[in-house]
């Protein structure tokens, strides 16, 4: 099975979020950047573990900039055989749903994964559009997936529950939290990262569809109100009388 | 030129985030002078209900009873549908069903897609809309640059408005064009109330110590009628199922009120819950940094003070 999994680069978990030029760009002075947690985790993971057990390959792929090698390179560690970098700033979700599209659309991937979303831009946008962009199923939020290498089994999440389909051929899927269990790259793989092949391609381009105009920080809480442990009706009576949220 | 609505009938009935984007969309439409139309695919009671919450027209598809979700036919269908009415704005939930459909009825429509929008747009000058970034960190203002877009609502982001009256809906026939993809099962845990959507969500993480002490906390999620979450070395450790898991890498949710419960409040599990409206903290530490992202806190030792909690809650129930 020869799988694709689409990495993204995102701020560190507990990067702090503050912005320049006016509040239009994310400021990224001392910020660490990592593989999007859902796309390293969960994604990767399953993937490679699905070609230890049918055969094939995973190629790891990036729409960004050269600085995003270094994550690309962790990917290809934690055991991808090969990556592809289309070489552009990664602007809107569109541009970068096309630009994955046009690669996968020539090598017949079996599997397409992603994460479920990204964690600086919380889209969820970019799977649903690779999907129809190849015309393939989506199948989003996966916690478990089976395969024997055509015909696949997959869980995925909904509200209140989950719903199990299958289907047959190639997808489009979307990894969340349950599907793989993180791993941590090996001396070995690291070493081996350092000389699989990472090819670089041009990017097609077109007009942002969406531009982010400005940021904001989120209001600031006034400040915490005590309530006494023993007196949980006063905690009631304020969630009730003043906070009206029950 | 009007604003097209879909609203999801998951087993036959609306939700109130179906009604929140049908009041978008009506409201949007509004602003712009022009109709919403709502469009209800499979089986939906009482579809024309919809006309409450301002929608003009009601079209219903009905196709098959028994399909599953599958994003591959339903956004050919919505897609199809905006241009028979000439709609150049899409307005979707964003749910489970919701961000599978958006990207790819963007994609049909070569569209702009704004996801997981929290306000209505500015279109004033071009169509600008505020959006959550940075797992919660932070609110970016987005511009859609093309002529047609497409829209994913966050619930509990807008009132609800029923001041309208329900009108007749259009019955139409479709057949659903033949994929890949076959639903087998779905499984709803039924009674309790989906995390996404809840209103009212009890929290608790490591300082429940086991996972056999959680009958407190689903007892006052019992008494409130809330949802029940989790923070991530409490799935992780089987605890409780990922499915609870709210933060970064789990649930993002904005409840009305959020109970933590045992919960340090790291800057991962903030992240997904510091769009609440209401957060109260219980915890045996006063230096446990959640402290500075609540309303309201409790400090003590969970164990005494959620049964106490508990038992408040269900007086004032019963009032
Ligand atoms: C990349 C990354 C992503 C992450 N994503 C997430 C995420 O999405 N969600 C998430 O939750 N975490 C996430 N984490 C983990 C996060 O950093 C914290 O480790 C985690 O949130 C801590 O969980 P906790 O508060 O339950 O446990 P702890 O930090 O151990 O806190 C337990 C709390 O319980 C209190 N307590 C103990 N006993 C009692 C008692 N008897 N009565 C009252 N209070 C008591 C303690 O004072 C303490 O504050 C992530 C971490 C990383 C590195
Ligand atoms: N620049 C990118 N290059 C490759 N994959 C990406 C990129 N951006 C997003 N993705 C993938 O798309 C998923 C969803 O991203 P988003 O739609 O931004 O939430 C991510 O988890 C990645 O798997």
């Amino acid at each position: 099975m020869d799988i694709l999994v689409c990495i993204s680069k995102t701020p560190d978990t507990t990067a702090k979020i503050s912005f320049k030029n006016n509040d239009t760009e994310y400021n990224t002075d001392g910020v660490n950047f990592i593989m999007n947690p859902y796309d390293e985790w969960y994604a990767l993971v399953r993937a490679i573990e699905l070609t230890e057990q049918l055969g094939g390959s995973v190629t790891v792929l990036n729409v960004g900039p050269s600085s995003n090698d270094i994550i690309i390179r962790k990917a290809l560690a934690v055991g991808g055989a090969g990556a592809v970098r289309i070489d552009t700033d990664a602007t809107d979700s569109y541009t970068v749903a096309a630009n994955i599209a046009e690669y996968a659309k020539s090598k017949h991937y079996d599997m397409i994964f992603l994460g479920k979303e990204t964690i600086d831009y919380n889209g969820s946008e970019v799977g649903a559009m690779v999907a129809e962009l190849l015309d393939l199923p989506f199948i989003s939020y996966a916690i478990q997936m089976e395969s024997d290498g055509n015909s696949s089994t997959i869980t995925r999440e909904i509200e209140g529950g989950v719903e199990v389909c299958k289907v047959e051929g190639p997808a489009v899927i979307s990894a969340a939290p349950g599907l793989a269990q993180q791993r941590i790259p090996n001396m070995k793989g690291i070493m081996m990262a350092k000389s699989k092949p990472l090819t670089v391609v041009p990017a097609i381009l077109q007009d942002p569809k969406v531009s982010t105009v400005k940021y904001q920080l989120p209001p600031a809480k006034s400040g915490v109100k005590l309530v006494d442990p023993e007196n949980m009706d006063e905690l009631v009576r304020l969630l009730h009388e003043e906070a009206r949220v029950i | 030129m009007s604003v097209l609505v879909y609203v999801e009938s998951p087993d036959g009935h609306f939700k109130k985030t179906g009604f929140e984007v049908a009041s978008y969309a009506s409201k949007l439409a509004a602003t712009m002078n022009t109709d919403a139309i709502a469009l209800v695919i499979g089986k939906a009671d009482q579809a024309g209900d919809l006309g409450k919450y301002g929608v003009s027209q009601v079209i219903h598809v009905n196709s098959n009873d028994n399909i599953g979700f599958d994003s591959q036919a339903l956004s050919r269908i919505i897609a199809d549908t905006a241009k028979e009415v000439n709609a150049n704005v899409v307005i979707l939930t964003h749910s489970s069903s919701g961000k599978a459909l958006a990207g790819r009825i963007a994609v049909r429509m070569d569209a702009g897609l704004a996801s997981g929008v929290n306000a209505l747009p500015d279109v004033s000058d071009g169509f600008k809309v505020t959006r959550s970034v940075y797992s919660g960190k932070a609110v970016a203002t987005v511009s859609i640059n093309t002529p047609n877009k497409v829209v994913s609502v966050m619930g509990n982001s807008i009132s609800v408005d029923a001041s309208g009256s329900a009108v007749t809906p259009d019955n139409k026939s479709v057949s659903l064009p033949a994929t890949k993809l076959q639903v087998i099962e779905k499984k709803v845990v039924s009674g309790s109330v989906p995390l996404p959507e809840a209103e009212l969500v009890v929290s608790a993480g490591r300082g429940m110590k086991g996972p056999e002490n959680w009958g407190i906390i689903e007892d006052l999620a019992a008494a409130l009628g809330a949802a029940t979450a989790c923070s991530r070395p409490v799935s992780d450790a089987d605890w409780r199922p990922h499915s609870e898991h709210v933060g970064q890498t789990g649930i993002a949710i904005r409840p009305n009120l959020y109970i933590a419960i045992g919960i340090s409040g790291a800057i991962q599990h903030l992240a997904g819950v510091n769009n609440s409206k209401t957060i109260v903290v219980i915890n045996k530490d006063p230096e446990a940094p959640f402290f500075k992202a609540a309303d309201y806190g409790v400090v003590g030792d969970l164990f005494e003070v959620v049964p106490r909690l508990t038992e408040a809650v269900k007086k004032f129930k019963n009032q």
